[in-house]
């Protein structure tokens, strides 16, 4: 037997709540050979999460296995009893879930939880399981090695944890190691770290892996092979190398064009530059937390931050998670009050808190949410969720705000026949336009996107984008765009404005240099993976900036 | 089932068979109740049997009571003062619960704090209890008894419209509808209420059970409806005294009661579901 895991003609079933059944996996043929890595790359429901769990022979709730057959080393997962497919699991394939957080119990400690495969296997005695997890730990290349199992999960950070969940994985000496989306919920410069320790321990052991991903540029540093899938078939098979340089399908290369760098493009300057900025933040402190005698909040999310928007031009705010940038965008829009500093729009001040701002002052400034999932009510039509706008802010009624509601859809490249449905009939993509166009319903003279485009897959994202940058053209917009992702950032902005800690390290016009300055801001700039399979392994990182600045 | 809903753009329900039953015996007793001075076979307060707990007959479908009269007309009218005010008790509850709730979790703060623990503490009483003390303070007539039952029923139903309202509160879309202005108003009955309608109609049902026990229990003690109108409750008390004897005057009421509570029960645990199959 040659390759260690060999799937043949794979289909799986679901079935819907009106009882039919579909097809979500259209019969794949899929081989990986003992100690290569490939990776499954694809959108969104396009099965590589459902074909990633048929090598443990599991299919989710509602799915079934229907024919083909998932030999692993030689066992068909598939016609394996339930007792047997228990035996393979955990010890000869194993699994490292996309949420290490939620994989882990909170009220045991890390290391009984790691150890937990060999008990249940009866590998080895505890007090030699305890060394191995030990060597595990240090191989991963984790802080304090000795020590950092005794801690409870919520007492490590996430790249900790996610590498704590590999540790679990591996223990048995597994022959496959399943990563699902392993790295998808962290910070670009924690990202590296865990992407090196996965990669260091796999090539010394030789244990094979299949890695499931969305991010081509993250799978391009660590696979072997990659595996393009799109609704449930396979549409590319290649080495790394070929897949990225001479992509054949064209689905491969919208992937790939996803990450070519778009320029701003000349930048729409309409106000002559006398004119009063449109958007003016002066000292602005928020955060949560009793007030302190000095009349600040306890915790500051956001110290003293300062920012200038002209009209017609884009700011754009990039930070790792916990750096503020949210709050920022809160407090701006008034949904958490600022404690400390002022805020101009068009040269009125506005009041800290919403409630205190007048109905125009609100409709000028919108903001859109990262989850169009939670921003659009579930229990209302599309109809519904644009007309409120309309009626409330210009007093639309009847056939005018029909008519201006298939204008707003026309607008987001949305068919008028989405009109009638809810949220939940819609696609990813599709609710995050409508949210967009809900924003635009109020005619505003700025929009603040917060993380509008993380919660899509890249190719939808980068129609967004350009939808984005289509209305601006037409309707004279700003955009306040808050965002992790710095390609993004780049594509659509004229300004950035790097955070770290609640404060402003730097701002960056790319437009006259796109090299920054601050310590800070070039370890993000150079954390950001590229396409080039060789990146991670000639990264270089000063290690001083990544012990002050990473917390993973 | 399936080729019925493979038609585009149509909403489906699924009702299992369990619900229906217990939907028709709730729909029979509301029929009965509307219609209830038009079907009774003999007017409810004459006496016409000679002897008393009579046996089901042809002439007497259900026996006599203790008086010797028509026990079915007596259920029949009976039906309309425990469906009826249990009916208007539970509303008010649930009405004024929800609403009371809703605006708790919307607005939060002192005026969430206050209405809280004022409520938390009139649920510390004991329902039978505070039933008997109203009841032999006021009198018992029918408004007192549905007012009195809605109040105690009413802090129930405001902390499980306050415990859903203030999960859908934190949703992003109420703090769209916030920034754009919104008053409480809207938010309560536009954004927040289309999304806990089920949980709060299956509360709602609950809710009735209790009422209906309640006022059963309170009229069989004496202190529900009073004489010469009877509900169920009271027609066991009335005719506690036909046990001995088996008579069907007493087994009667006990198993109307029986049946209406635990329809109820059957329905909302079997409330239609909306079919939902986005790949269409």
């Amino acid at each position: 037997m040659e390759n260690l895991v060999e799937i043949r003609d794979l289909r799986v079933e679901a079935t819907t709540d009106a009882g039919r059944r579909i097809e979500i996996i259209k019969g794949i043929d899929l081989d990986v050979a003992p100690g290569e890595i490939v990776a499954l790359i694809g959108e969104s429901g396009s099965g590589k999460t459902t074909i990633a769990l048929t090598i443990m022979g599991y299919a989710r709730p509602g799915c079934r296995i229907s024919s083909g057959s998932v030999t692993v080393a030689g066992k068909d997962m598939v016609t394996l009893s339930e007792r047997q497919r228990a035996r393979v699991r955990g010890l000869e394939v194993s699994y490292v879930p996309q949420s290490a957080a939620a994989a882990f119990n909170p009220s045991k400690r890390i290391i009984d939880q790691v150890v937990e495969v060999t008990r249940i296997h009866r590998l080895m005695p505890l007090a030699q399981a305890r060394e191995k997890a030990i060597s595990l730990f240090r191989a991963l290349s984790l802080p304090n090695p000795e020590e950092i199992g005794n801690r409870y999960p919520h007492q490590v950070s996430g790249g900790q944890l996610q590498r704590l969940a590999a540790a679990m994985a591996l223990i048995a000496d597994p022959k496959l190691v399943i990563f699902d989306e392993p790295t998808t919920a962290l910070d670009v410069t924690t990202q590296i770290e865990v992407l090196r320790a996965f990669k260091a321990v796999m090539k010394k052991s030789g244990i094979a892996g299949v890695y499931v991903s969305h991010d081509l540029a993250v799978v391009a540093q660590i696979a072997d092979r990659i595996v393009v899938l799109r609704g449930g078939d396979v549409q590319e098979v290649g080495s790394t190398a070929d897949i990225l340089s001479d992509a054949k399908h064209p689905y491969t290369r919208e992937l790939l064009s996803a990450f070519e760098p778009k320029s701003r493009g000349e930048s729409v300057v309409v106000a002559a530059p006398e004119h009063a900025p449109l958007l003016k933040v002066n000292g602005l402190i928020a955060g949560y937390g009793p007030v302190q005698a000095d009349g600040l909040p306890l915790v500051k999310a956001v110290q003293e931050a300062s920012l200038s928007l002209e009209r017609g031009r884009n700011l754009g705010i990039i930070g790792e998670s916990g750096c503020g940038k949210s709050t920022l965008a809160r407090s701006i829009a008034g949904i958490l009050p600022a404690s400390a500093g002022q805020l101009i729009l068009d040269g009125h001040e506005l009041a800290r808190s919403a409630r205190q701002r007048s109905r125009e002052q609100l409709r000028e400034l919108q903001i859109v949410f990262q989850h169009a999932d939670t921003s659009l009510n579930p229990a209302k039509t599309i109809e519904e969720i644009l007309g409120r706008p309309l009626k409330f802010y210009h007093g639309m009624k009847g056939k005018v705000r029909d008519a201006r509601i298939d204008e707003l859809l026309d607008m987001v490249r949305l068919p008028k026949t989405l009109r009638s449905r809810t949220p939940a009939e819609l696609s990813g993509g599709q609710k995050q336009r409508v949210n967009f166009a809900r924003a635009l319903a109020a005619e505003p003279k700025l929009i603040v996107c917060d993380e509008i485009t993380s919660a899509l897959d890249t190719v939808v994202a980068a129609a967004v984008i350009d939808l984005l940058k289509e209305m601006q053209r037409e309707l004279s917009l700003s955009y306040i765009f808050i965002s992790h992702d710095l390609s993004v950032v780049e594509a659509i902005c004229d300004e950035i404005v790097v955070m770290y800690n609640g404060r402003k390290v730097e701002e960056i016009t790319p437009a006259i240099s796109k090299v920054p300055q601050h310590p800070y801001s070039k370890l993000l700039f150079s954390s950001v993976p590229k396409l080039d399979p060789s990146w991670l392994d000639r990264l270089e990182r000063d290690p001083e900036l990544v012990k002050t600045y990473v917390h993973g | 089932m399936t080729t019925s809903t493979t038609l585009p753009r149509r909403v489906s329900y699924r009702f299992s068979w369990v619900g229906m039953i217990g939907f028709a015996i709730i729909l029979f007793w509301a029929v009965i109740a509307l219609l209830a001075p038009h079907i009774t076979p003999y007017p409810v307060g004459e006496i016409i049997d000679e002897d008393y707990f009579g046996p089901i007959s042809s002439k007497l479908l259900l026996g006599s009571d203790y008086l010797g009269r028509d026990m079915l007309s007596r259920i029949i009218m009976g039906a309309r003062y425990t469906v009826g005010i249990s009916l208007a008790a539970v509303c008010l509850a649930c009405f004024s619960g929800a609403a009371l709730g809703m605006a708790a979790a919307v607005i939060g703060g002192w005026f969430d704090t206050l209405l809280s623990r004022l409520l938390d503490a009139l649920n510390s009483i004991p329902s039978k209890l505070s039933g008997l003390v109203v009841a032999a303070a006021v009198g018992s007539s029918l408004p007192v008894l549905i007012l009195m039952l809605a109040v105690i029923y009413t802090p129930g139903a405001y902390r499980f419209a306050r415990s859903l309202a203030v999960n859908v509160n934190t949703m992003d879309y109420i703090t769209v509808a916030r920034t754009r202005g919104e008053g409480i108003p809207y938010v309560v009955f536009s954004e927040i209420l289309p999304n806990i309608t089920g949980p709060l109609l299956a509360d709602f049902g609950i809710r009735f059970v209790f009422v209906v026990l309640l006022l059963s229990g309170l009229s069989f003690l004496g202190l529900g409806v009073q004489p010469p109108y009877a509900d169920w409750g009271a027609l066991v008390h009335e005719n506690i005294g036909g046990l001995p004897f088996g008579a069907p005057a007493v087994i009667v009421p006990s198993l109307a009661i029986a049946s209406l509570t635990i329809s109820v029960n059957l329905l909302i645990d079997n409330l239609p579901k909306k079919i939902r199959d986005r790949s269409t």
